[in-house]
């Protein structure tokens, strides 16, 4: 497998760099557009008994492109008081985060970025990244609303981390392989008591995994119910008060963006990623209709995590922190224990 | 890490460490933090200067005044009907029900009272008001915590009742309806029909709050035995309306004051909730709520035919003396002092606002809080800018 560009044609290198390099945007930028527009515009609108934009393009299709052009005319306040450099570093600290993630997760048999060994691994451990951009932006504002803000992220996304890593590791030892790639083949070849209709998507055997990691996920993109961080009844807008125009828009395609990233990690741990069943696994085919597999399952876990945004209050700082060391961890831990068991009985 | 070998080095360090201190708990500067006057949460322009060591509040206090609009002093160079719409706009909300006691105040120094079926539309528009304000709390509240859909919920529905208000008065807001003897206008026709088929939207709302944010575990897990209010203290600080009612004591001006209106004649109950937390003062409005839709209802049902409006001279003069007259409103007890020198104008209107006195106890309840619960306090007190400024 030689990553996503196994054409006929050889390709010199700049060539294939540029070309990767476009594709990582649009892996990027896509995804976190489809959700802004489906859930944050359409989807939360019809949940509050309203119609959400209509004007710009059918349906207000096109407004997310009124709202970039919006965001790029603004103009780059930086307070007075405000570590500068620090200030405007910090969006595209949080942003390298994402496109980091965004490269181990494969789309098709050949259709992806990099091929790691511990691709799972070095997922996790590049999103915990983004809590470096925060605290800079927290800190650099001068602002005390941002330093609150800050300081309870870093709070929730370290506790997090550990449950988000706990659930993934039954998956691990259910595929036997950190890699991305191994974990999707090994549910799209599973079976299930010897019948190997469906493969063995591990959101079956996993289903608590899957849960917490859900969980997980809310906290990490700092969403309702765990969104403290950015609390806009009390501190303002938490990290982001200070921001606006363009540093405010890569804050927000930063979350957007993550959070499909996330739906996507969730899709091909549990959901079987590019795969659908009924088509060889091997075929050239994934390749193509891969990434719209993997678009479509990383609309539908999103919905879940865009649900639960829009219908719950937020936990308080303590108690959000209570949830994760005192319920997810247990829970994952007793998870990772029945799961080798089982492993070593089946 | 290197050793240090420095002998002067040595000796500071030494010294250093004696002048440590012995207690070792970790010794932090406070911050101190202005909530407002521009703050998403205070609905308003109320500041609130809190002194924080982390997230706990140290001190709190509320500094008012930044929408003072000297309502009273306005009032003494206006004439009696002119007074109605300036007061309209203390409680925005429920704009209609600070009309009724200041009517009723110079109605009571002028000796008149308002024919029976003003009394009974005085009351069902008191009762409408009080839907369309609190439904909205009802709303905001679960803002205040995060949930931003109920709000939405409370707009649309609220706006039924808007709808009723404006078919009657011809204002959303503001309807200075209310008049010495009576009222302006009769309802419409088909209006008592329509107003019953809003009391049921309003009934659906309130189970969709139930279900969507009383039931809701974190929702609970945020209210239930937070901003606890003993019932002593509560009284102490003047609280009144559902914020004492949601600490057991049981006075509700509608059944033990009432005068001019006509709530005797209902069949009601009076809330009341044990707890005093943040969750008993939401419980409570939400209950009240409903029973004004019953209490509607049942006005709807009962008013009497006659005139809407007693003999009043057309250029009203009040005769020297002096009222005060209290009732039950949305946000609390409010009352009008109103001083006549027999002229055109009130010679002194002092108005008692219910969240001027509700908004009084948040150093007590914010002492030894944390910032998140700040919000959910002040929320569930329910206070409204211009009520508590004027």
């Amino acid at each position: 497998m030689s990553g996503v560009l196994t054409l006929a044609v050889e390709l010199a290198w700049w060539q294939q760099t540029g070309i990767r390099a476009v594709l990582g945007l649009v892996a990027v930028l896509l995804p976190a557009g489809t959700l802004v527009y489906l859930f944050l515009f359409k989807m939360m609108s019809f949940m509050q008994s309203r119609l959400g934009p209509m004007e710009a393009g059918p349906y207000g299709s096109l407004q997310l492109l009124a709202e970039v052009g919006k965001f790029l005319q603004k103009e780059d306040i930086i307070p007075e008081k405000a570590d500068r450099i620090v200030f405007k570093a910090a969006p595209f600290v949080v942003l390298i985060s994402t496109f980091l993630l965004v490269i181990v997760i494969p789309a098709g048999p050949d259709a992806w970025f990099i091929d790691v060994d511990t691709g799972i691994f070095l997922a996790l451990a590049v999103s915990s990244i983004s809590v470096i951009g925060i605290l800079m932006a927290g800190w650099a504002s001068s602002s005390k609303y941002s330093l609150l803000g800050a300081l309870r992220a870093a709070g929730q996304l370290v506790a997090y981390e550990l449950p988000l890593v706990l659930a993934v590791i039954g998956v691990v030892i259910q595929a036997g392989t950190l890699n991305v790639q191994g974990i999707v083949m090994a549910q799209a070849t599973g079976e299930i008591f010897g019948w190997g209709g469906i493969g063995n998507p591990f959101i079956l055997t996993q289903f608590l995994g899957f849960a917490i990691f859900l969980i997980a996920v809310q906290a990490e993109l700092t969403q309702p119910p765990f969104d403290m961080p950015v609390a806009e009844s009390e501190l303002v807008t938490g990290y982001l008060t200070e921001y606006s125009g363009l540093r405010f828009l890569l804050f927000f395609i930063g979350e957007f963006a993550t959070a499909a990233i996330f739906a996507a990690l969730a899709s091909t741990l549990f959901l079987g990623g590019w795969y659908v069943p009924g088509i060889d696994p091997t075929s050239d085919l994934f390749n193509v209709i891969g990434p719209v597999i993997l678009l479509s399952k990383v609309i539908l876990v999103s919905f879940l995590i865009f649900w639960f945004r829009f219908t719950y209050p937020r936990f308080r700082e303590d108690q959000l922190q209570q949830l994760a060391w005192k319920v997810l961890i247990p829970l994952s831990l007793a998870n990772i224990v029945v799961t080798g068991v089982l492993k070593v009985v089946f | 890490m290197t050793a240090v070998d420095d002998p002067r080095r040595l000796a500071y360090i030494a010294g250093q460490a004696s002048d440590a201190r012995v207690n070792l708990e970790i010794e932090t500067e406070g911050m101190t933090l202005n909530i407002g006057p521009q703050h998403p949460a205070t609905h308003g322009t109320l500041r609130i200067v809190v002194k924080l060591d982390g997230e706990r509040v140290m001190r709190a206090e509320p500094i008012m005044g930044y929408m003072h609009r000297g309502y009273e002093k306005l009032a003494e160079v206006r004439t009696y009907p002119q007074v109605t719409s300036l007061v309209n706009r203390i409680d925005w909300l429920g704009s209609f029900a600070n009309e009724v006691p200041f009517i009723l105040a110079a109605e009571q120094i002028m000796g008149v009272e308002a024919p029976p079926r003003a009394q009974w539309i005085r009351t069902l528009l008191f009762e409408l008001s009080r839907i369309a304000n609190v439904v909205l709390f009802l709303g905001d509240m679960g803002v205040q915590l995060g949930a931003v859909t109920p709000v939405f919920f409370a707009f649309r529905d609220r706006e039924f009742v808007l709808n009723q208000i404006e078919a009657v008065t011809g204002g959303r807001f503001h309807p200075n309806f209310d008049r010495i003897g009576g009222l302006k206008d009769d309802i419409p026709k088909g209006w008592t029909e329509e107003t019953k088929g809003v009391l049921g939207r309003i009934r659906t709302f309130c189970d969709e709050m139930e279900d969507l944010v009383t039931g809701n575990e974190i929702f609970q897990a945020r209210t239930r035995g937070i901003g606890v209010i003993p019932a002593d203290v509560g009284l102490a600080y003047g609280l009144s309306g559902a914020n004492i009612r949601a600490s057991g004591v049981d006075w509700d001006l509608r059944r033990d004051g009432g005068i001019g209106l006509v709530h005797d004649k209902l069949d009601w109950k009076v809330w009341t909730h044990p707890d005093g937390d943040s969750f008993a003062r939401y419980w409570v409005r939400l209950q009240e709520v409903r029973e004004a839709c019953n209490m509607v209802e049942q006005l709807l049902d009962g008013i009497p035919s006659g005139p809407i409006m007693a003999k009043v001279p057309r250029i009203i003069k009040v005769p020297p003396g002096e009222a005060y007259v209290e009732t039950e409103n949305p946000l609390g007890v409010m009352g009008y002092y109103v001083v006549s020198k027999g002229d055109l104008v009130p010679y002194r209107v002092k108005i008692r606002s219910a969240s001027f006195n509700n908004i009084s106890i948040t150093p007590w309840l914010l002492e030894g809080t944390y910032v998140p619960d700040v919000v959910s306090i002040l929320a569930s007190l329910y206070f409204i800018l211009g009520d508590i400024d004027r």
